[in-house]
């Protein structure tokens, strides 16, 4: 497992993989030629022709898809009006939300998280409350959210906040606990006081531990924004990959996965370029 | 006239289990003691507790005619593991405790005197790295600067080289010893190296086994200075010096009853012998 493997070998082996499962999927996607039964075109002028002839909306193979996501990206930010936005502006639109969910439980999460893991007493009295609510799916809570706030785009932004803040909050309190005794007798020995030991002392200390936290957190609001704007409707990714299953347009679904894909993974690498940042080592 | 370090009666318990007890000494000022004794005498604890991180079940400590009550930056302590931050350069962690000495220092003023501390132990081309960097008797060697940068009233050492080779151990026992003799440093130091009491201390302090354990005998070191590791073991008297303290450790320390005290013995004021001196002018 250890073993390092050659970039290119890695690369080439998942080309390879990439080309074997894009031509079986555009194969397997291929219409079946002949065939079609005479069909009464006044009957097929009521339904339409492909229902009339008893079938689906096709599955688009990968060359469709290209195509369609060449068109998308043609103009990812048009906006013409509230029902017709490009993928761009969708995703701006996700990304605000997280951002601010995100960054509102950061705000809350890495001080309190602080106090909780410099106070045993703190610790024991709230964990009774934090681990009830952790388990509790954050789209539990979007309609209390909907009911108090009477507001469809501040409750996902909620949602957010309340999905976030938990990996934040337990990391924090988990790093500022673990800081190593010694550094403290030093802080102490050297009289550094309360705020001094707290920025110079435990928050160096903590922080590779507190950015794993917003780093699992960042993941999962990811997660959740796509189904919290399922249900609130409006903008954002979610709300166009409802939008597009409305509309059967299998391709932009498709396309959306992969962006909500890449988009992740940006989030994370980003976390990750933080972590490198404040990492040490003995 | 009272010593400038008074130790008075201290105790410490757990439950009712006595690690020690009825432990008095004083230490002259420009003085170098060394507490020797067997692992769980309670070393450590004597020691953090003239560094004021921790404090006796019974009796104080008296440091200057006042009584201690917390740590101090005029008592600076070497770790045994270096409790160096791994975040910090190594310039960074004098100049960090140099912050906290000279509150009204700009960054640049610390950062110049880190610099000057660390030269004083041979470290200049190393200031810039990371403790991670460092082996193991650099690292050493940066918590003695940053323990002499602070310009203290007095050092306490907690077996600082017992985690280093017996080369670099010897190497910066000189270089101590230097350093504390430049400055006529008060020294209080923790060791079970014999060799490594004989050659610094004026006098060191024999403790007897824990549980229940007490200052046994105080051997005053008659030896010349300076002592080097190249010199001390030709000095007249090294031999009789050293199989004594040897003796007490291997025998006397085990034997001791403080219920039944040899005679002469009394914890308040426990007998000074003079083992290096010919019989004739004890």
């Amino acid at each position: 497992m250890s073993q390092k493997v050659p970039f290119w070998r890695a690369a080439t082996v998942s080309l390879l993989l990439l080309t074997v499962l894009l031509m079986a999927w555009e194969y397997a996607v291929l219409p079946v030629s002949g065939g079609g039964a005479e069909i009464d075109p006044e009957y097929a002028a009521l339904l339409g022709q492909a229902a009339a002839q008893g079938g689906t909306t096709p599955m688009p193979g990968p060359s469709a898809i290209w195509k369609r996501l060449v068109e998308l990206m043609a103009d990812p930010f048009y906006v013409r009006g509230t029902n017709d936005q490009g993928i761009g502006v969708q995703i701006a639109y996700s990304l605000l939300r997280v951002g601010a969910g995100f960054g509102l439980a950061a705000i809350v999460a890495i001080p309190l998280g602080f106090l909780i893991g410099m106070s045993p007493l703190l610790n024991a009295a709230l964990n009774p409350f934090i681990q009830v609510l952790r388990p509790v799916s954050p789209l539990a809570w979007m309609p209390l959210a909907l009911y108090s706030i009477k507001d469809s785009a501040i409750s996902a932004v909620f949602v957010i906040f309340i999905c976030s803040i938990w990996p934040m909050l337990l990391n924090t309190a988990f790093g500022v606990a673990s800081v190593r005794k010694e550094w403290l007798n030093v802080a102490r020995t050297l009289e550094a006081g309360t705020w001094k030991t707290a920025t110079r002392v435990i928050l160096p200390a903590a922080a590779p531990t507190i950015v794993t936290g917003m780093r699992i957190s960042i993941g999962i609001a990811w997660l959740v924004i796509v189904a919290a704007e399922m249900l609130v409707g409006g903008t954002g990714i979610g709300y166009w990959v409802w939008n597009q299953w409305n509309n059967l347009s299998i391709a932009d679904i498709v396309i959306a996965i992969l962006m909500i894909g890449l988009v992740g993974l940006a989030l994370d690498r980003l976390l990750g370029l933080a972590a490198n940042a404040v990492a040490w080592r003995e | 006239m009272k010593p400038y370090v008074s130790v008075e009666g201290i105790a410490r318990r757990y439950g009712a289990m006595t690690i020690f007890e009825d432990v008095w000494f004083g230490i002259a000022r420009g003085e170098f003691a060394c507490l020797v004794g067997h692992s769980g005498c309670g070393k450590t604890t004597i020691l953090n507790i003239l560094a004021g991180l921790e404090s006796p079940d019974e009796g104080a400590v008296i440091v200057d005619g006042t009584e201690i009550s917390g740590p101090s930056l005029d008592r600076a302590v070497i770790f045994q593991g270096h409790a160096l931050m791994p975040w910090m350069t190594a310039a960074g962690n004098v100049a960090f405790a140099l912050s906290c000495r000279h509150r009204s220092w700009s960054r640049a003023q610390c950062d110049a005197a880190a610099r000057e501390a660390l030269k004083r132990v041979g470290l200049s081309h190393a200031a810039d790295r990371k403790p991670a960097e460092l082996s193991g008797g650099m690292k050493q060697r940066v918590g003695i600067a940053r323990a002499l940068a602070l310009n203290p009233k007095m050092l306490l050492m907690d077996e600082p080289f017992s985690a280093l080779d017996a080369l670099t151990r010897g190497s910066l026992q000189d270089e101590v010893a230097r350093l504390v003799a430049e400055t006529q440093q008060t020294a209080f130091m923790i060791t079970h190296d014999v060799d490594e009491a004989i050659l610094l201390a004026d006098r060191i302090l024999l403790m007897s086994n824990g549980p229940g354990a007490r200052i046994a005998e105080v051997v005053v070191n008659t030896l010349p200075k300076p002592r080097t590791r190249a010199n001390l073991h030709h000095m007249p008297g090294y031999h009789a010096l050293r199989d004594h303290v040897l003796d007490f450790l291997i025998t006397r320390s085990k034997d001791f009853d403080a219920k039944a005290p040899p005679a002469g013995w009394s914890a308040r004021a426990v007998p000074e012998t003079r083992p290096a001196l010919p019989l004739a002018a004890d």
